[in-house]
């Protein structure tokens, strides 16, 4: 996109996504669960500031809500509950060559798919410049998201309730342990 | 700024992959599969700034399939450890051949 960003927008967009990307390195280098939450915590928050500098201002607070406050609490939570939080007791890898292994594996990735990213696609794909602001301004950020979800996408919207449901269920009987199930 | 979101994205998901290969713990595991799913969301985001809104519905597909995922699988590892009394995968190795 050849479109001109204020400095101020372009600083801030590579101020968070450094600080996304080195939390994430540092959440991928503990050892201890406890702490590699909390950098992930961290992560999450810095790509909520990126949606919301993409305009996705709804899609931000889900982000905070649901991955930083839901998901990342019901792992802490598990690592609470199985007691897990001290790092010693697992080691973090099969040894020197699996690291480098893993390393030279994620290089390769990560070329592959900034390939990807360089693509171009279809002229007729393309929107309007600066199409979700007149959409956001036209609806609210709510609104941009609600329309297509409760009109083209409802049947998806629904079978992701049962899906819901499906997990709890899944969930708690998975939970629940042998004791009880001979009652 | 598409290009900058790509590569932020595609940055953050190869953590998580090298993140999957190398630790052990069942738990930090399951963090670096939602760190992918997240890193997929961004461009999800940064290809619905620009290419129309539906990327966000998507989204929000996603955020909801990653947290039943996460009761699911964090529902698994608490039947493991029931079990087996750890969550070190080389220690769960009932299928290895």
């Amino acid at each position: 996109m050849d479109q001109h960003y204020p400095l101020f927008y372009v600083f801030h967009f590579y101020l968070f996504g450094v600080i996304a990307i080195a939390s994430a390195l540092a959440f991928v280098t503990r050892k201890s669960p406890v702490a590699a939450a909390l950098w992930l915590v961290n992560t999450m928050f810095a790509l909520a500031a990126l949606y919301v500098m993409l305009d996705a201002d709804f899609i931000a607070a889900m982000q905070v809500l649901v991955y930083a406050g839901a998901i990342m609490v019901v792992f802490l939570f598990v690592v609470m509950l199985l007691n897990l939080g001290h790092p010693s007791e697992i080691p973090d890898a099969r040894g020197k060559w699996w690291k480098i292994a893993a390393a030279l594996v994620g290089l390769a990735l990560l070329s592959m798919v900034m390939t990807i990213s360089r693509t171009r696609l279809p002229e007729s794909l393309v929107m309007p410049r600066d199409f979700s602001v007149t959409q956001a301004a036209k609806y609210n950020a709510v609104g941009t998201i609600a329309r297509p979800l409760f009109n083209e996408y409802l049947l998806a919207f629904e079978l992701t309730s049962v899906l819901l449901l499906v997990a709890i269920a899944g969930a708690v009987v998975l939970g629940r342990g042998r004791e009880s199930n001979a009652r | 700024m598409l290009a900058e979101s790509l590569a932020i994205s595609a940055v953050l998901f190869t953590i998580g992959v090298v993140g999957v290969l190398v630790h052990r713990n069942a738990i930090i595991i399951f963090m670096c599969v939602e760190l992918m799913l997240t890193a997929v969301n961004l461009t999800f985001v940064a290809f619905s700034r620009f290419y129309g809104a539906t990327g966000q519905v998507f989204v929000v597909f996603v955020m909801t399939v990653s947290a039943a995922e996460a009761a699911v699988g964090l529902a698994i590892i608490i039947a493991i450890f029931r079990h087996r009394q750890t969550v070190n995968l080389s220690d769960i190795n009932l299928l290895k051949g």
